[in-house]
């Protein structure tokens, strides 16, 4: 792609600006012309990033697979995303981290990227290191036991360090499972009167504690996946101020619904960590705000709907993300809980500057990853509207807000049309 | 009697003056069962499908007697060690069954909320003979008409629940229609056998069973399932038998006339002393004999409305 294209009359932070593109970079992001027509309307965004993904391929195609993931993602907004390592088999070594990376260059040559995250454990079972030097050699952006808890804080200790050579972030599930067995929703009013097996939210704050403690120790960075709980928050907090390095994501099912979303039985709001109490609601929207909490993330668990058909107990964990994920966030900036530069920061920057990522700030020179996004416009997410597989969220079939017009990676279009020019 | 209800889930979607009617119905449908021919032509060419997907012969016998006194044709399907039993394919189980065109379907599952998942799916009436640790309405509708027989009314009235409640959906259920009728309930069991979260709950908790029985009107004692004590919810058998097994002394702390109930199958010398479970006090054969009345009525009830329904 090559020559130079001027977007007009979109919105950058509040301000009325024309954004101009020369081939696959930032050329100028300027103030824009008074007056023109279509002044206003669309949301000018870096393109997303995001950092917790499952696509399923391979071994679970009937749930999703990566060219379906990867258009999602990109209908979605992202530019970037990163896929776990829970497949089948386990991509614990290099042979499934190319067939991943060599999927994806066939079904979207020109993005969304896709960045492959390595078990952690030989296939994810907790107890051996997997090959971290073969996984990065082919194309592993991070380490994960993701989907399965590493109980044995020796062996996280161990990943830690010799995965540090590589300098490439691990990221850890945090949940003590011996807490939780069998756990369905949140311990609390609503498992107790639905009669259902709890998880207490310490499950996930004692692993948290204790990655705090290893990352200390080791003055080695940690990432936290996937925090919904006001105790994690605090020892985050706690954490941060005394310069331990450790960051976190949380997703926008936690900044949304609390455990009173499932109670009806509804298998659709079953997810694991599960959703928490009003208050856990708003001590993680606390945390996004000032930044305890750095980055957003999808967690996309896309499973088929006959899956989640089932009596809660038996239905399989999770949400499919990557369709509604910016809509949903909207819905929070509607409300005034956050802001556009809040969604840059926790979408954009945030996970750029954890994963090593070069994301765009509109300055000359920057990818030219970005997003046109309407919000007077509405959807519905339906089986037929979503790209992802998986169309298991609680959002099925209720309207949200905003359309993404426009997604743009290194000068060209993955999702939508370029708006036409001016003459 | 109005009835616009598809279904029976829980005790929570009656209104207790929708119970009482309920009792005051089956009182008539008890008397069918002394009669020497036991039989009406009432339901006569509806069929009731029974679903029990775990173990079950009391509820399941006492469904079946109650469909067919009423002329019901009844079908049972083995579910024992099919993938039913897991949960599996709960969807088109009942897609299927529903294709044979049941009047009623009961059923009895391992997983709370699998009666209302069924309930969801299909269109004909879905009776709940207990799902998880969720509910089990009938058992509750038993035990409150076995005490409304003897009582006529709940003011005043004292029960107390004992024993592993966090794991019983008919403490839920007896909660809820208890407490519906106006009586207090109490709750009595070790901390690792009661629900977390009990402060909204309308019930009062005692961990001392001598406390928890003073002045009462009735125990209905719970069944200990005896794989708690392998879960590492109980240090043994002998010590909760110890502190929480019912015996002809704690009886003697009750009001007088006081009641024993248990919904069966009894652990004897465990949750209960076999003394007290034959006893002149005891309730426990009334109440399996209330459980056809109350299945009579409710199976009437669902197969003859022609109200309109609302879930």
């Amino acid at each position: 792609m090559s020559g130079s294209r001027i977007i007009q009359g979109v919105v950058w932070q509040g301000q009325l600006c024309d954004c101009i593109v020369e081939g696959d970079r930032i050329s100028e992001l300027r103030p824009g012309t008074a007056g023109d027509p279509r002044g206003g309307e669309l949301v000018l965004l870096p393109g997303l990033i995001d950092c917790h993904t499952h696509l399923r391929e391979p071994g679970q195609e009937h749930k999703e697979n990566i060219t379906s993931g990867l258009a999602a993602a990109a209908s979605g907004g992202f530019s970037s995303i990163f896929c776990m390592a829970n497949t089948k088999p386990v991509n614990d070594n290099a042979a499934v981290t190319r067939t991943i990376l060599s999927t994806a260059a066939e079904g979207h040559p020109r993005g969304p990227a896709l960045y492959p995250v390595g078990a952690l454990s030989h296939g994810l079972a907790g107890k051996e290191l997997a090959p971290m030097h073969e996984l990065a050699r082919a194309g592993c952006a991070a380490f994960s036991n993701d989907g399965v808890p590493v109980p044995d804080s020796g062996l996280m200790r161990r990943a830690l360090e010799y995965s540090s050579d590589l300098r490439l972030p691990v990221i850890d599930h945090c949940e003590d499972p011996s807490l939780a067995p069998e756990g369905v929703i949140s311990e609390g009013p609503v498992s107790d009167r639905l009669g259902l097996r709890g998880v207490p939210s310490i499950s996930e704050s004692i692993q948290v504690a204790r990655d705090i403690l290893l990352a200390s120790y080791l003055d080695l960075p940690l990432h936290l996946a996937h925090i919904s709980r006001r105790e994690s928050v605090e020892l985050i907090n706690w954490a941060k101020n005394k310069g331990v390095p450790v960051t976190a994501e949380t997703c926008p099912h936690y900044l949304l619904w609390s455990e009173e979303r499932v109670a009806e039985y509804d298998p659709l709001a079953k997810v694991n960590p599960p959703l928490g109490s009003e208050d856990d609601v708003s001590a993680i929207r606390q945390a996004v705000r000032e930044g305890v909490i750095d980055i957003l993330a999808t967690d996309h668990a896309p499973h088929a709907l006959f899956e989640k058909e089932a009596p809660i107990s038996l239905a399989p964990n999770g949400i499919s993300g990557l369709d509604t994920a910016l809509s949903l966030c909207w819905t929070l900036v509607q409300d005034g809980i956050l802001t556009q530069q809040d969604l840059v920061r926790l979408w954009c920057r945030g996970p750029a500057r954890i994963f090593g990522l070069r994301d765009n700030g509109f300055n000359p020179g920057d990818p030219a990853d970005f997003i046109l996004f309407d919000p007077r416009e509405t959807w519905i997410p339906t089986p037929e509207s979503m790209r992802s597989r998986g169309k298991n969220t609680p959002c099925l079939n209720r309207e949200l807000p905003g359309r993404i017009r426009l997604n743009c990676r290194q000068g060209t279009p993955i999702y939508g049309e370029f708006p036409p020019e001016a003459a | 009697m109005e009835w616009a209800h598809k279904d029976l889930l829980s005790v929570d979607q009656l209104t207790s003056s929708e119970i009482l009617e309920l009792f005051q119905l089956a009182q008539n449908f008890e008397e069918i069962n002394s009669r020497p021919v036991k039989k009406t032509p009432t339901l006569k060419g509806k069929s009731v499908l029974l679903l029990f997907a775990e173990p079950s012969t009391r509820t399941k016998t006492s469904f079946d007697i109650a469909a067919k006194r009423l002329s019901a044709d009844t079908f049972s399907l083995a579910t024992k060690g099919s993938s039913l039993e897991k949960g599996e394919d709960l969807k088109d189980t009942g897609l299927t069954l529903q294709a044979m065109q049941p009047d009623a379907i009961v059923i009895r599952h391992s997983q709370s909320g699998a009666a209302g998942f069924l309930a969801r799916h299909l269109q004909c009436s879905i009776l709940n003979a207990g799902d998880g640790w969720h509910a089990h309405p009938t058992q509750a509708l038993l035990d409150g008409f076995s005490l409304y027989k003897l009582w006529g009314g709940f003011r005043d009235k004292t029960i107390l629940l004992l024993g592993d409640i966090a794991h019983s959906r008919v403490a839920r259920s007896d909660i809820e229609l208890l407490s519906k009728l106006g009586a207090d309930v109490r709750l009595c069991a070790p901390r690792t056998l009661l629900p977390r979260h009990l402060a909204d709950w309308p019930v009062t908790v005692y961990t001392d069973l001598d406390e928890a029985c003073r002045g009462v009107d009735a125990v209905q004692c719970l069944r200990l399932q005896l794989e708690r004590q392998q879960s590492g919810l109980l240090p043994s058998l002998r010590e909760y038998a110890t502190r929480f097994g019912l015996r002809k002394r704690h009886m003697e702390l009750a009001r007088e006339g006081a009641r024993v109930m248990h919904p069966g199958p009894m652990n004897k010398g465990i949750e209960i002393d076999p003394d007290i479970a034959e006893g002149s006090d005891s309730l426990i054969l009334d109440q399996v004999s209330s459980g056809i009345a109350i299945r009579m009525t409710l199976l009437y009830l669902f197969l003859t409305s022609t109200t309109q329904r609302s879930e």
